[in-house]
């Protein structure tokens, strides 16, 4: 230690080259030593802290600690309403209990006997509890929503301290639909996120245990109708009690949504299917807007509302009809008869044929070897193009489809919007099928047979359609050629149309013979009103082929189309009908009128040129009943409500039924 | 030189005694955090300090002179390396302050700035000429430091880049910094801070804080604090026992196996637990002191002076934060909190010390 100043000159060396006065390691003696009072400076001052905390006075601080137990409540956000155009409720939400599950006082062995009690499925519970770790305990899980009463008798006896304290029974906003399932299909429903829902990226934002949209509306606008939850913190002591609020915040409420549709019509559309299957589609074609959509069967969604019963849900799926098919959107069926006017407008825009073009019906003609009837079966003699629209002449039409061959019917049928979905706002919208001969190479490799043509000109063979696209479809037809795009809730901006630049004279002569369908004795005439110029195009499609049913096979009924709309030039309203198994679209006419007719006659109760304005009935109650009895029924002179009644006994009935 | 190198002369009673709170660290990480997200922390603290243990015996080796030679090369490497945590560092809690080195480790830089920044103040100081210590060579190597310290703060972690300071402080302090200059700066600190800080008010206050330092407190009422007291008080002089903890145990505490760890240690230990674990780092500090006194030149003493200083205002910040007499800083408490970057950072400044100490009888 003595030669260390002389070592410390070579270890310096490296550092710097002349080693100064301070390499003495010793120079700072002093001042090492005050850092080392420092020190234990420094630790007095850190144990009088804990000497203060914890021998001092740790009554004050265990009482603290025993007391600090925060309880974190949570507050439900209410989904928003769904309204009608005019304000009324449609779906409104109801107030129901959950039970919450503090996982602070939980113990696992209490789980088994609480999932038994509750009816919930062990593993299920173990599962949603495992997904809150990593939160802090005093966050609960809501373990059970929407309480039948067994269950809140459950909960009641069973959480007091000696048998399961982590349950507790809070309020929450859950959804009331609609009895009878009125307009189940748009509306849609909701339902607990399910645990394999979590892991998909489109609900991944979303916690366990939220109610999402799953089907029609709900679904669709899910995101602005779900509200965000809030949570109320309070502390609670060690027996539960609520001692202080530490700080709430509130849930956010879904906003509510106004529809396009109009109870009135929607209330009318719903009656005129009950006890069959079909759906009716009500456009405004000046802008696309739905006014009513409805279709049968149909299935209650306040079974869905958080967790629906496997009987249930058993008893949906199996059941043959498809209740959760939403015929309006994704039946696709052939068009039949109702093809027939876009078939004339095709062939005049074309020159295919002109309005002299005429043709003589003897009940069937021959095309390439093989013989098609015409639904008259003696023919309906000499037919020019509008007698030939006005009484559904397939031979005059077998013509026209031969003169214009498939693919300029493909294009025609293209710019009217069938073959791909109409982009409605609604999930699941089906796309129906044009045939071309493209599309039977890309399909079949194999090139279209003139002969394939005959029967999509009478809306056959592989052609289908939806409802709502026939009634965009005619509906565009009628305003000239533009196509809105069919929506169910308003927008500020709606998309521009899809415009086909056709000649006036042309559309002119197609809806003449419309209007003549509908009051020239033709076949729609049971869709006339009188006083009003209605015009309309009935279809009846063959659901099997001829072939088939030569061959002894049991044909099931042909669907019944209809599709009309008023007034004849610029409509304000199209409504397409499909009544599934009616036989033929004369049974169909009727389902079409009454919505039309409810149309005019709130027109006329406004006394208003527009329905837009209306403000009545706002905030009304849901009604399954029209509020305003649905004029059809009763302010039909007596002849049409003859037709009516005749053509439709059970709608009757279970209309007369449904009065309260 | 490599003679005198042997496992023998290693300090084992500082390193015995940094293990023995290792241990006492990884238990009270089993204990705070089993049953949550966190639950394998305690074994991978178990890893961080193998890993320290290894890169400490790596850094006695080499020469601390040869370490200081090239201390300009570090100064250069460390502000690129914190520049570029701004740039591409991995997001977390609200503030950018790692790099993601491999998966599942992402370093943090700034915790080994701190030992550059001893290297750099020692070497500093061991070149200095005169026998008392101007103003101006302070502002010298204080603007050195700075510029690490500024990127820290950008990050923003200013808990981190306050630990800076009392290297320099002590460096100074004992490269004889004149006593004026000293009582002066007590003088400022004393006065003007709590009397500028008096004239603010209250939001004025938290916007400072929150700043500076924005993701702390985020219920800004002392919340972490009053729990923290809470913890700590409920303890009493025996403790609740290990898992035991309501505070811990329940969550009230924030992060009880980082920051807060001595929080929940104190719950669960009491205060009989607690003069344990302070005694240990009492003794861990007075070891390191005593390699100073036994450093075979200065440069050697400010290192292990520099190592100290740093480790006592950890103890002090931290520690004094648990029973609320320290502002929340969030800086952890040494080889106890999780933490794998902290860890190694402290193993490799124990590797300094004993650096110092392997060379001691140098002759």
């Amino acid at each position: 230690m003595t030669l260390l100043p002389i070592d410390s000159d070579t270890q310096l060396g490296r550092i710097s080259d002349k080693p100064g006065p301070r390499d003495d390691p010793k120079f700072a003696a002093g001042r090492v030593a005050f850092f080392q009072y420092l020190t234990v400076a420094v630790f007095l001052f850190l144990i009088t802290g804990f000497w203060d905390l914890q021998v001092r006075n740790p009554e004050i601080y265990n009482e603290l600690a025993e007391r600090n137990r925060i309880k974190a409540l949570p507050i439900i956000a209410p989904r928003g309403k769904i309204l009608d155009r005019d304000g009324r409720v449609i779906v409104d939400n109801h107030l129901t209990w959950s039970v919450i599950l503090s996982r602070e006082s939980m113990r696992p062995e209490h789980l088994g006997p609480i999932a038994e009690g509750l009816q919930l499925d062990h593993d299920d519970l173990v599962r949603l509890i495992n997904r809150y770790r990593g939160r802090p305990k005093y966050e609960p899980v809501i373990i059970k929503q929407e309480l039948t009463p067994s269950d809140i008798a459950f909960v009641e006896s069973h959480k007091d301290p000696e048998f399961f304290p982590e349950l507790e029974l809070i309020h929450a906003q859950r959804r009331l639909y609609p009895e009878n399932g009125f307009s189940a299909h748009v509306i849609g429903y909701t339902g607990e996120i399910s645990e394999s829902e979590l892991d998909v990226a489109e609900f991944a934002s979303y916690e366990p245990g939220s109610v999402i949209g799953k089907f029609g509306i709900e679904r669709q606008f899910n995101d602005s109708l779900m509200g965000v939850d809030g949570q109320r913190q309070v502390v609670v002591d060690n027996r539960g009690r609520e001692r202080q609020v530490i700080g709430i915040k509130e849930a956010i409420p879904g906003k509510n949504l106004q529809l396009t549709i109009d109870l009135d019509l929607q209330v009318v559309a719903e009656l005129a299917l009950e006890g069959r299957k079909g759906a009716i589609v009500a456009l405004n074609p000046r802008n696309g807007e739905v006014l009513a959509i409805a279709s049968r069967p149909t299935f209650d969604p306040n079974k869905f509302s958080v967790r629906i019963k496997p009987e249930d849900w058993k008893q949906i799926v199996d059941n043959p009809d498809h209740p959760l098919l939403n015929r309006a959107i994704q039946a696709q069926f052939a068009p039949g008869s109702t093809f027939k006017p876009l078939m004339a407008l095709a062939g005049l825009e074309s020159g295919a044929i002109d309005d002299q073009y005429a043709v003589h019906c003897t009940g069937g003609a021959t095309f390439y070897g093989h013989y098609h009837h015409c639904w008259v079966k003696h023919g309906h003699g000499t037919v020019a193009l509008h007698s030939a629209i006005v009484h559904s002449c397939d031979v005059y039409f077998y013509n026209v489809g031969n003169r214009l061959g498939i693919d300029r019917i493909a294009y025609f049928a293209e710019q009217a919007g069938f073959g791909r979905k109409s982009g409605i706002d609604l999930p699941h919208e089906a796309d129906g099928l044009v045939p071309s001969s493209e599309w039977k190479i890309r399909n079949f490799r194999q090139k279209w047979y003139p002969g394939e043509t005959i029967s999509v000109a009478i809306g056959q063979g592989a052609l289908t359609v939806t409802p709502v696209q026939l009634a965009r479809a005619v509906g565009g037809i009628a305003m000239g050629g533009i196509w809105y795009k069919p929506h169910l809730v308003k927008t500020t901006k709606p998309d521009p149309p899809h415009v086909l630049a056709l000649n006036q004279e042309n559309v002119d002569k197609v809806i003449s013979g419309m209007c003549g369908v509908v009051n020239e004795s033709g076949t729609g005439l049971r869709a006339k009103i009188p006083g009003y110029e209605i015009c309309g195009k009935t279809g009846s499609a063959q659901l099997a082929s001829n072939e088939f049913i030569k061959k002894g096979g049991k044909a099931p009924k042909d669907n019944a189309w209809f599709v009309g709309f008023w007034p004849p030039h610029n409509p304000e309203v199209v409504v397409a009908a499909l009544y599934e198994g009616g036989e033929h679209g004369q049974l169909a006419a009727p389902l079409a009128r009454d919505v039309i007719k409810s149309y005019l006659d709130k027109k006329v109760r406004l006394g208003k040129s527009a329905m837009l304005a209306s403000k009545a009935g706002a905030g009304a109650r849901v009604p399954v009943v029209p509020p305003n009895p649905p004029p059809a029924t009763d302010s039909t002179e007596p002849g049409s409500a003859d037709v009516a009644g005749s053509t439709r006994p059970r709608a009757a009935t279970s209309g007369g039924s449904e009065q309260p | 030189m490599s003679g005198y190198l042997s496992l023998r002369d290693i300090d084992w009673g500082m390193v015995f005694i940094s293990i023995l709170i290792c241990a006492l660290g990884v238990v009270q990480i089993f204990s705070a955090t089993h049953g949550t997200i966190w639950q394998d922390a305690w074994w991978k603290q178990i890893i961080w300090v193998a890993g320290g243990l290894l890169l400490m015996w790596i850094m006695a080796q080499i020469d601390y002179h040869s370490l200081m030679a090239h201390v300009t090369l570090f100064y250069v490497l460390s502000v690129v390396l914190l520049t570029a945590v701004l740039l591409v560092g991995k997001q977390a809690f609200g503030s950018t302050r790692w790099i993601p080195l491999a998966p599942g480790f992402h370093l943090q830089v700034s915790e080994f700035v701190k030992l550059v920044i001893i290297l750099l103040v020692a070497r500093f100081m061991a070149e200095l000429r005169s026998d008392t210590l101007e103003a101006r060579d302070v502002l010298k190597v204080g603007a050195l430091i700075v510029v690490p310290m500024l990127l820290v703060i950008k990050e923003p972690d200013l808990g981190t880049a306050l630990t800076y300071l009392p290297i320099l402080a002590v460096g100074a302090f004992l490269a004889g910094l004149n006593w004026r200059y000293l009582i002066a700066t007590a003088i400022i600190v004393v006065l003007v801070v709590p009397v500028g800080i008096h004239f603010l008010q209250p939001y004025q206050k938290a916007r400072l804080v929150s700043f500076l330092d924005p993701d702390r407190d985020p219920r800004g009422t002392g919340y972490q604090v009053i729990q923290s007291k809470i913890a700590v008080g409920a303890g009493g002089m025996w403790g609740k026992g290990v898992t035991k903890g309501s505070q811990t145990q329940l969550r009230f505490l924030p992060v009880p196996h980082t920051d807060f760890i001595f929080s929940a240690f104190a719950e669960e230990h009491g205060f009989a637990g607690v003069v344990v674990v302070l005694a240990l780092y009492f003794m861990l500090l007075m070891q390191i002191v005593k390699n100073a006194q036994t450093a075979p030149d200065s440069a050697g003493m400010y290192i292990c002076m520099g190592v100290g200083a740093l480790m006592l205002f950890h103890v002090l910040v931290n520690v004094g934060m648990v029973v609320g007499r320290m502002p929340v800083t969030g800086i952890p408490l040494p080889l106890m909190s999780a933490g794998g970057s902290s860890m190694l950072s402290i193993f490799l400044m124990l590797g300094l010390v004993n650096n110092v100490r392997l060379r001691r009888f140098v002759n």
